[in-house]
């Protein structure tokens, strides 16, 4: 194995669901929080109903949700996972069930499994740079790893944050992203595919923000998470910029149902992506990544 | 003779002319001009002549395209180190856009016509020149695609 290798290991890859615990039945969580972000997203915060104790995530990891005699669906955690008060969520109401999860209130319980898969590689990038690339809604399972390099800000290098929305109306975590933008050792950028000219920042593609650097290529490791086409790009991006397809981690969406790989619905050439991802790193699946068919 | 040595300098400083020969620069310095706007001034009006291209120094300026009855519609930003402007290369030279200064500007202007008279008995300095173009506008292209798709519109329950 080489050095690189060893380094540069799989993600930090939990357990894909806690042990002793039926993987496939959900645990009744109570909404503790619930505010809207944008105007098809919000977040909410949950507490398990029971009142015990929350189980440990990894940055990049999911849960699967149910509403109660809807449906579940998969949704990347999105709070702090050194904050053992609640679980977060942010969520895009893009479906029968999302859409009624927007309509729940503070107090309404709903069903939660996991957490699954694996997490970004916030660990063994330590002593690095850190670019994260998050596009749209792809900048919710990033912001577990910001949390995280913030928490630990001496043991990393510099950090960019690139951040892609449609419009400024769809900017995510708005408040927070002012104020790591006004700290001095995070390099934040904010970019919009278009707007009106009452907007005074960046108009453009996220992944033009990657030549501007501000980091080592030869010692980065880049976070990338959004739409598959702006991961493509964004990787052509960095590519370009000298940094190395095993230095780059991008987590993929898929149909995930089980969370555990039983079902077989995420399969991803031979990968299960609930299981084995959604945090690949980028070598790993490269060839499968570039099948249109996939 | 001073301010022409700053304005070469400057010039080879840009990210755009990185690593140009000595020889091309000479010729391009002597269509050079500093140049700087406030902010909210247009740098240049859709369908105005395009008669100068610019290397941006510091601040940012907005690519805007007019709509009648609504604001406009900023389709790109560019920053310091950017170029701005591509038309003057392509007949009938007018600008395809408004450019707008969001903070104060700093710029080199390039004097379209004097650069255009030049390659056209200078071809090494026109392939220069498109060589160091094309792949720019290639990119604004892709990025333009890339906003005309929609990527962040759609999404699945996942995330």
């Amino acid at each position: 194995m080489s050095t690189a290798e060893l380094i540069f290991s799989e993600p930090s890859t939990t357990v894909a669901h806690p042990p002793g615990k039926e993987p496939m039945l959900p645990t009744p969580f109570r909404i503790s929080r619930i505010q809207r972000e944008i105007s098809d997203t919000f977040t909410v915060d949950l507490i398990p109903a029971s009142g015990g104790r929350l189980g440990r995530f990894a940055p990049g990891q999911f849960n699967m949700l149910y509403v109660f005699g809807v449906g579940e669906v998969p949704i990347s955690i999105s709070g702090d996972s050194g904050d053992g008060s609640c679980v977060t969520h942010t969520i895009r109401a893009v479906g029968s069930v999302t859409e009624v999860m927007m309509s729940l209130k503070r107090g309404d319980i709903v069903g939660l499994r996991g957490p699954f898969g694996s997490g970004w590689p916030v660990q063994q990038a330590q002593g690095s740079d850190i670019v994260l690339i998050g596009g749209g809604i792809g900048f919710s399972p990033l912001r577990p790893v910001i949390y995280y390099l913030v928490a630990h800000r001496e043991k990393y290098g510099n950090i960019c944050i690139y951040y892609g929305a449609r419009t400024p109306e769809d900017i995510l975590y708005r408040r927070e992203l002012e104020k790591w933008r006004s700290q001095f050792d995070l390099n934040v950028e904010v970019t919009v595919d278009r707007a009106t000219g009452k907007w005074a920042g960046r108009v453009g593609v996220v992944t033009r923000l990657i030549p501007r650097g501000g980091f080592d290529p030869f010692h980065t490791i880049a976070m990338v998470c959004g739409p598959e086409l702006m991961m493509r790009y964004a990787v052509q991006a960095l590519n370009e910029q000298e940094v190395t397809n095993e230095r780059i981690y991008i987590s993929m969406e898929r149909n995930m149902r089980c969370g555990v790989g039983f079902c077989g619905h995420c399969q991803y050439s031979s990968y299960f992506v609930c299981k084995d991802g959604p945090v690949f790193r980028f070598d790993r699946i490269k060839d499968i990544f570039e099948i249109r068919e996939l | 003779m001073g301010e022409i040595e700053n304005l070469e300098r400057v010039l080879r400083e840009h990210p755009f002319f990185k690593g140009i020969d000595q020889k091309a620069c000479a010729t391009i310095v002597g269509c050079a001009a500093n140049e700087r706007f406030d902010a909210g001034e247009y740098i240049f009006r859709e369908g105005g002549a395009a008669d100068k291209f610019y290397l941006l120094r510091h601040g940012n300026v907005a690519l805007e395209v007019h709509v009648p009855g609504h604001d406009p519609i900023i389709v790109e930003t560019l920053q310091e180190g950017d170029v701005l402007g591509w038309s003057w290369m392509v007949p009938p030279y007018r600008w395809r856009a408004d450019a707008r200064a969001l903070y104060l500007v700093r710029a080199i202007s390039l004097d379209a016509k004097c650069l255009r008279e030049k390659y056209e008995s200078d071809h090494t300095l026109g392939l220069e020149l498109f060589k160091r173009f094309v792949p720019i506008i290639a990119r604004r292209v892709e990025a333009g695609r890339l906003q005309l798709i929609d990527m962040y519109g759609k999404s699945r329950d996942k995330k």
